[in-house]
């Protein structure tokens, strides 16, 4: 299993390169692997929908793909793709430490 | 990192509600991924973007094996509507949209969408017939150049 050195510490990775350990995670290695994707610098807009993903994975032990994300966290498609460009649900659910979300939709 | 797919141009020919799920379901995916997409609408599928139809499409009850329901069954009358109501309360489950939230989730996600010029020309079609989401009506030597390095998916 691969890991990845965040702030100083061994992160262990999943197959695709999210956190192994979504316990691992704090905000501090979210700013980091946010910057590892290429995204400077998370704003308010960004943590909303950071604070979703974790919320519906904690209540659903799946992380929400991106009609969900469109319809229930407060950012709409247009703007998600922005905050997140190429791919928000994938890329978010990396920064927020949970594995990439399973739905196709 | 060559061989990973990095574009797709979609063509969706059919009108049916099966017939144009599977391509806004794969141009949707790409995106999620970060592929590009472009969808490009033909024939029956047109259907799929055209305003007063969009919201009114069936799935197909005769003709298809798959149903497992007798060809004179499925040629009922309301058998369509039954079998349509039924799969559009399946999908919802799934969180698959309705296809005109679907086609807006899509262009949200900077798919380009485009309208079949042979095809609008037949039916006798304008621009102001499709819904917003509809960039532009091309000819197939348009569509081409805009797939310049995609993977084409017919569906």
């Amino acid at each position: 299993m691969s890991t990845v050195e965040v702030l100083g510490k061994q992160l262990e990775l999943d197959a695709d390169g999210n956190l192994a350990n979504p316990e691992d995670w704090n905000e501090e290695i979210a700013k980091e692997l946010a910057k590892q994707e290429g995204i400077d610098e998370l704003t308010e807009r960004h943590w909303m929908v950071i604070n979703f993903m974790r919320k519906e994975y904690q209540e659903k032990g799946d992380a929400p793909s991106i009609r969900k994300l469109t319809k229930q966290s407060g950012v709409d498609t247009k703007e998600l793709y922005q905050l997140f460009p190429k791919g928000p649900a994938k890329k978010a659910a990396r920064i927020a430490g949970l594995p990439k979300p399973k739905g196709c939709i | 990192m060559s061989d990973q797919i990095e574009k797709v141009s979609i063509i969706i020919s059919k009108g049916s509600l099966e017939g144009v799920y599977p391509g806004l379901i794969m141009a949707n995916g790409a995106r999620m991924e970060g592929i590009e997409a472009t969808l490009f609408f033909t024939f029956f599928g047109l259907d799929a973007v055209i305003d007063k139809r969009m919201d009114h499409l069936k799935v197909a009850t005769v003709g298809n094996p798959a149903m497992h329901i007798p060809t004179m069954v499925g040629g009922l009358p309301g058998m369509a509507a039954v079998a349509t109501a039924k799969m559009k309360s399946e999908m919802e489950k799934l969180d698959i949209p309705p296809v005109r939230e679907f086609i807006e989730m899509i262009h949200d996600t900077g798919a380009e969408i485009y309208a079949c010029k042979a095809t609008v020309d037949m039916f006798h079609l304008k621009k102001e017939d499709f819904c917003p989401q509809v960039d532009d009506i091309i000819t197939v030597g348009e569509f081409y150049e805009k797939s310049a390095g995609a993977s084409i998916i017919f569906t």
